[in-house]
């Protein structure tokens, strides 16, 4: 069927609070509003208004609540507009969220899922375009996720919410208005994995999220070059499958790294360490990163899209490291 | 009378525990923060004494009461104070992080106000399953000061869930005192702005706060939406082990340890009680914190291979 990422989130979580009635949703303007990106439009008149929850603007109460929740019994879906507004409830993520079990020596595990929307690419400036989700891959205790394809949007929610421990989901928002056939029978996809979404011999190319698209658009630009290039989806950014692009640098000799966070200090350097750990002597040039201008995101189109990966600036990393610049 | 006694035994248990851990403190058996509890014994009694086995705790940093009076094993919380394996954390969290699946308490939380929205999130499992459950949830009147008290106040009132708020007013965050870090002074009276029901109790009193827990739990249970208690009371000791309290003078506290509440429950039950069965009790928590500390003295270390367990949940999801 033909479908958007949107809808195949709003799939998920149908699906969920349909298998499952200790799910529900809450957040703000999920409701009578539909969701900020329109991704639970509906839904409040399908569960009520117990289960489709519209929030006060307080970040760190309803987070803290969905963590309350979840040790309590429920599989809260917790929808925070912005990975912005998130830092308002970090103290919860981390100091709770990511910690309780461990505290506890086992005791308390804490279920719950957290949506948010993550990216540039829509002018709306530095306060609500940034990718920090590099940051909570950080955190021991956390899944990551980030998909990038219909398929992840539909499949990873309910996987997410099996998962006994808490779970981040990063919509980029550039995505949801990503269309395109989508099984009838999709269902729930493997959270364990990277995949190659496209194969290649020359270089690999390691992205996620919202950078994927850009770097299959620079992944054909390269082949009408003549540069074969694999392009690995890290899908889950917390706990990383090496295994997947290790073994693709192995046959390319060669690494991208494709990453809308900022450069320093970030999932794009671990991913480089990682190579360099476990790879150095297979690479036939170092390893290159793609990742956005280390300025907050401006407002201006033309400064942002310059702030940003671009597939020019992926196609030309990659030739560098093919052909030495 | 039986009620007067077990808030007795409660209260003696929670001095004299503590004191112990001060004697091991300076010992060297406990490290980390140490934060007593002394002073405030009637606070934890009152309240818990009218909880039931299926409601829920959240407790703060200051929580050997706590976890104490709600029924957490002593063994097991002396065990943790050693970081032992035999600990109600398995050593992981220490005097600041008691917790206890077992009797629903929910951890001591070192972060002031992030207490709260948890018990908020508790208390809305609860409602949205049905059950008349209530969640105490501790604090202290220094988080009166943190946004989560205030945005957890209106979530939990505008859709009245069932969390009793006591808010510990021991009249210092940490060595700053009430009056230096409140505009308004009236606890209480924020509390209600936001639309539940909040009154202030004299929290050296452990009569006062059973009565006003019982009020407050039978209009939750009941339906009638989150209550606020204002527990008036003080610690008699250092905020922490490394408190040279500078910040206040000797006289007022002398003023406030003429209110003791242990004391002050032993003069109403003078006639109900003779020395000899005071003597008694205090016998009788002397043999339980004795046992208490051979056990976590003896219990072992968990293992380092360990270190990295429970991270992650164990079971495959």
């Amino acid at each position: 069927m033909k479908t958007t990422y949107r809808e195949a989130l709003r799939e998920a979580i149908r699906d969920a609070m349909q298998r499952d009635d200790r799910v529900f949703l809450m957040g703000e303007d999920v409701g009578s509003y539909g969701g900020c990106y329109a991704v639970s439009l509906g839904l409040l008149e399908e569960f009520g208004p117990e289960r489709i929850r519209d929030t006060p603007l307080s970040e760190s109460a309803f987070v803290g609540a969905g963590i309350g929740a979840a040790l309590n019994g429920m599989r809260p879906i917790v929808e925070v507009m912005t990975v912005n507004f998130s830092l308002l409830a970090l103290d919860q993520i981390l100091n709770n969220a990511a910690t309780l079990l461990h505290m506890s020596g086992g005791q308390f595990p804490v279920p719950l899922v957290i949506r948010m929307t993550t990216g540039a690419g829509r002018q709306l400036a530095a306060q609500h375009s940034h990718s920090l989700e590099g940051w909570y891959a950080h955190i021991p205790g956390l899944r990551v996720l980030a998909p990038a394809t219909l398929e992840d949007a539909r499949g990873m929610l309910w996987p997410a919410l099996c998962d006994p421990d808490p779970v981040l989901i990063f919509e980029h928002n550039a995505l949801y208005n990503l269309s395109g056939e989508l099984s009838d029978d999709a269902g729930p996809v493997d959270l364990t994995r990277a995949a190659v979404r496209r194969q290649g011999k020359d270089v690999t190319l390691i992205t996620y999220g919202g950078s994927l698209a850009k770097t299959l658009t620079a992944a054909e630009e390269l082949a009408a070059d003549g540069i074969d290039a694999e392009v690995i989806d890290l899908r889950t950014l917390r706990p990383l499958d090496a295994d997947t692009f290790l073994e693709s640098v192995r046959r390319t000799h060669r690494a991208v790294v494709v990453d809308e966070g900022w450069r320093t200090g970030s999932l794009s350097a671990e991913i480089a360490a990682r190579i360099a750990e476990e790879a150095l002597y297979e690479l036939d040039a170092p390893v290159r990163r793609v990742c956005s201008a280390e300025v907050p995101i401006p407002y201006a189109k033309h400064l942002e899209e310059a702030a940003l990966p671009q597939p020019a600036s992926i196609a030309a990393a990659a030739r560098e490291v093919v052909r030495g610049g | 009378m039986k009620e007067h006694l077990d808030l007795l035994r409660e209260m003696v248990r929670i001095r004299r525990f503590e004191e112990r851990c001060a004697e091991l403190y300076s010992s060297a058996q406990i490290r980390g923060f140490l934060h007593l509890y002394v002073g405030e014994e009637a606070v934890a009694a009152g309240v818990m004494s009218e909880l039931d086995p299926q409601d829920a705790v959240v407790s703060t940093y200051r929580d050997h009461g706590h976890a104490l009076a709600r029924g957490v094993p002593m063994d097991a919380v002396m065990a943790e104070m050693f970081g032992k394996v035999a600990g109600c954390s398995r050593g992981r969290g220490g005097s600041m992080h008691l917790f206890d699946a077992s009797h629903r308490f929910f951890g001591g939380n070192a972060i002031v106000g992030g207490g709260l929205p948890v018990a908020a999130g508790l208390a809305l499992a609860h409602a949205m399953r049905g059950e008349p459950r209530v969640v105490a949830c501790f604090f202290g009147e220094g988080a009166a000061a943190e946004g989560e008290f205030h945005e957890v106040l209106n979530l939990a009132a505008l859709w009245r869930l069932p969390v009793l708020f006591c808010c510990e007013n021991n009249q210092y965050a940490m060595g700053t005192a009430f009056a230096k870090e409140h505009a308004a002074g009236d606890l209480a009276l924020r509390a209600s702005s936001y639309g539940l029901a909040a009154w202030s109790v004299d929290g050296m009193d452990v009569l006062a706060v059973k009565e006003s827990a019982r009020r407050a739990t039978e209009s939750i249970r009941a339906g009638g939406g989150p209550c606020l208690l204002e527990l008036r009371t003080y610690r008699f000791r250092a905020h922490s082990m490394y408190d040279p309290e500078r910040y206040r003078d000797k006289a007022e506290v002398a003023r406030w340890r003429d209110l003791d509440p242990i004391d002050r429950l032993v003069a109403v039950m003078k006639h109900e009680f003779t020395d000899d069965e005071l003597g008694a009790l205090e016998a009788e928590v002397s043999v339980e914190i004795d046992h208490a500390v051979a056990i976590a003295d003896a219990a072992d270390l968990e293992p380092v291979t360990d270190l990295t367990r429970f991270v992650t949940s164990e079971v495959t999801p």
